[in-house]
């Protein structure tokens, strides 16, 4: 089901957690809600739900409006952020619950349940009571219930939150799998970045209940449309330079120590001329330039960490540190210079004011 | 505070302990002792407080008292009518009250207000109620072309008056009960079951109902041990009478009525034992299952 979202707000007392929202998410996509906390993605979540109702806006799924449709009526299945299982019912009625209340026959429910089960591995708890699962298999729990009844929607408010790193790893994989097997809908509501770019198609990335940018995982990584998703994305994040624009509109100087850099094109928005720039380069653009003739960002080391594969440089330029990924075979030790280079293509430039990436 | 008890400390808890402890004492533990023993004086000088005789006598003269048994089955009725009526009805009330309504604060004091008023002033209200002639009820089932009903002088419709009496003066406490039930279930089971397609009554029946249950079980119990001590009411409802032709009279009436009625303590006793007998047992139930039920 194709989902719409046209001028969606939300506004409660005295915040407005949701603000002029307009996403199209496509038939089987899987679409993850990303930002840091308080952002408004659960607040989303529950207006594609039914539990709350827009201030504002319009909601589609497919050609139909259903701002006025309740959530028993929407077709779609939810994992909540804290499971919400019922508690005086075993797993297994748990996972019965949305069949039994769509009157499906009792032995049909049960199989299906049975086999949902089996799909997120708890089929050997289903006599329990929730309060009797650890964080992880209530969630398995919580999942199952969502997709049992084969929803056209399914929303999933962080649903991997309390799993340890490995069955993370395999229930995002699970998801992924199960979501493209049944070709459902689905969005995913999380705030760890890595969570949502291996696993989604699109990435909604939100701040302050603002949309900052909607596009695929990599494009958002590589082609940021403000230095907030540059900032948000990557780990370790970018590098941020303040610098300033010389007059061919091609040339970056940096601030604190006047060293430059050659853009490969002028910038495109040359309303934005003559005001504060920021630069900003990922850790793993940089690379230990040695030919001393090309160009390059002259900075001294402060530390060198050993982080699974890569080193990781912690150096200063100037008074700013900043850090860069380089490969382990060249020996720096603490105190030397060196000189970074930057990979082509790979810089980005920000209106320090706006925020805006100039160059793409 | 975890250190070891000291007598000084000991003394000293006793000592403000000791005002509350008389009184419990005294108007609590010594009747309920003294009325076990009187249960079996068989012969007995009230004045001069001799004993002349002990046994069994006084329980089987209750026992084999036509009275006795009229008024625990009067009792039971009671019990009966009182009970799940009333807890339905607080239930519906409580589950209404629980909505996001205007004046939510205001109903709620006018639903608990027969709880806080006194059973005989109420009851005097309640006897114009009834009133054969002049009565309201009988009023309002006139607009339906229902005939008068005498209700407090028809040995038919005396016991259905107390019912409804009782079920009224019970609600406020009951509602109250239940609102604090209801608000403690956690609203995320709401939205989850509707996100399950659950419509507002399935919602109530397997939402409500199962996370109430230790409340509901908690209000029966009680409901059910104040119901077997109902006396003011039919005292107040029928003027001092155990209703037309006794077809009101409860246990504990019976109990008055030997005691203030007919001076024989000793019947009074052994009845007020069966009594006690009785409540004990639903006490014991609540106070086990009470632990058990809980999610
Ligand atoms: N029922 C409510 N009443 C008032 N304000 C609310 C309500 N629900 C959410 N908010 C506010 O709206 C904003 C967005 O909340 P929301 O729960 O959508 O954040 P989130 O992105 O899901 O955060 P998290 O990652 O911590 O779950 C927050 O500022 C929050 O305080
Ligand atoms: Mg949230």
């Amino acid at each position: 089901m194709k989902i719409q979202l046209k001028d969606i707000t939300m506004r409660f007392d005295h915040t407005t957690a949701v603000d002029h929202l307009n996403v199209t998410i496509e038939e089987g996509k899987l679409v993850s809600l990303l930002g840091p906390s308080g952002c408004g993605k659960s607040t989303t979540l529950y207006m594609l739900a039914g539990l709350y109702r827009p201030s504002e806006g319009e909601l589609y799924f497919g050609e139909r409006l259903v701002n006025k449709i309740e959530p028993e009526n929407r077709e779609i299945g939810m994992v909540f952020q804290n499971y919400a299982l019922y508690p005086h019912l075993t797993v297994l009625k748990n996972i019965m619950f949305p069949l039994k209340m769509a009157k499906v026959p009792k032995k049909e429910a049960e199989a299906r349940a049975k086999e949902m089960a089996a799909l997120v591995q708890i089929d050997h708890l289903l006599d329990r009571k929730p309060s009797q699962l650890s964080g992880g298999q209530q969630q398995r729990v919580a999942i199952a219930r969502a997709l049992v009844k084969k929803p056209k929607l399914l929303l999933l408010d962080e649903p991997l939150s309390n799993l340890d790193a490995r069955l993370r790893l395999e229930m995002r994989e699970e998801i992924r799998r199960i979501q493209q097997e049944v070709g459902i809908t689905t969005i995913f509501v999380t705030h760890d970045q890595e969570e949502a770019m291996s696993i989604s198609d699109h990435v909604l990335l939100m701040k302050d209940g603002r949309m900052q940018q909607y596009s695929a995982p990599q494009d958002m990584y590589d082609y940021p449309k403000n230095k907030f998703v540059a900032q948000f994305l990557g780990n370790p994040p970018i590098n941020i330079f303040p610098a300033k624009l010389s007059d061919d509109l091609q040339t970056i100087v940096l601030q604190d120590t006047r060293e430059t850099l050659q853009l490969e094109a002028p910038i495109s928005d040359p309303a934005a001329m003559n005001g504060d720039y920021e630069l900003g380069i990922r850790p793993e653009d940089f690379y230990i330039e040695t030919d001393s003739v090309k160009a390059g960002l002259k900075v001294e080391t402060i530390r060198v960490e050993r982080i699974g594969r890569d080193n990781l440089l912690n150096a200063k330029l100037g008074q700013i540190n900043l850090r860069a990924i380089i490969s382990p075979d060249v020996k720096i030790n603490k105190g030397d210079m060196i000189t970074l280079g930057i990979r082509p293509g790979r810089a980005r430039l920000f209106d320090s004011s706006s925020g805006h990436n100039l160059l793409h | 505070m975890n250190d070891k008890p000291t007598l000084n400390k000991t003394l000293k808890a006793v000592l403000y302990l000791l005002p509350a402890l008389v009184i419990i004492v005294t108007f609590s533990i010594y009747p309920i002792v003294k009325s076990f023993f009187m249960s079996f004086y068989t012969d007995y000088d009230y004045f001069k407080d001799l004993v002349y005789a002990r046994g069994l006598d006084n329980y089987k003269v209750i026992f084999e008292d036509p009275e006795f048994w009229k008024s625990l089955g009067n009792t039971l009725l009671f019990v009966v009518g009182v009970v799940p009526l009333s807890i339905i009805i607080s239930l519906v009330i409580a589950t209404l009250l629980n909505q996001k309504i205007k004046f939510r604060g205001l109903f709620r004091t006018i639903y608990f207000l027969p709880f806080v008023t006194s059973v005989v002033a109420v009851s005097i209200v309640w006897r114009w109620i009834f009133h054969s002639q002049y009565g309201v009820l009988n009023y309002f089932l006139g607009l339906f072309g229902i005939s008068p009903i005498n209700w407090l002088t028809d040995p038919t419709w005396a016991m259905p008056s107390l019912v409804i009496l009782a079920i009224w003066k019970g609600l406020g406490y009951n509602i109250i009960i239940f609102l604090a039930g209801l608000q403690n279930i956690n609203q995320q089971y709401y939205l989850a079951a509707k996100i399950d397609g659950a419509g507002a009554w399935e919602r109530f029946k397997n939402i409500t109902v199962p996370l109430l249950s230790p409340t509901t079980f908690f209000i029966s119990i009680v409901s059910i041990i104040n119901s077997f001590k109902v006396f003011d009411e039919v005292y107040a409802l029928f003027g001092g009478q155990p209703g037309p032709a006794g077809s009101a009279e409860t246990i504990v009436y019976y109990i008055y009525n030997k005691f203030y009625g007919e001076w024989d303590f000793g019947v009074a006793s052994a009845a007020a034992y069966v009594l006690f007998l009785v409540i004990f047992i639903f006490t014991l139930i609540q106070l086990y299952f009470g632990k058990k039920v809980n999610y």
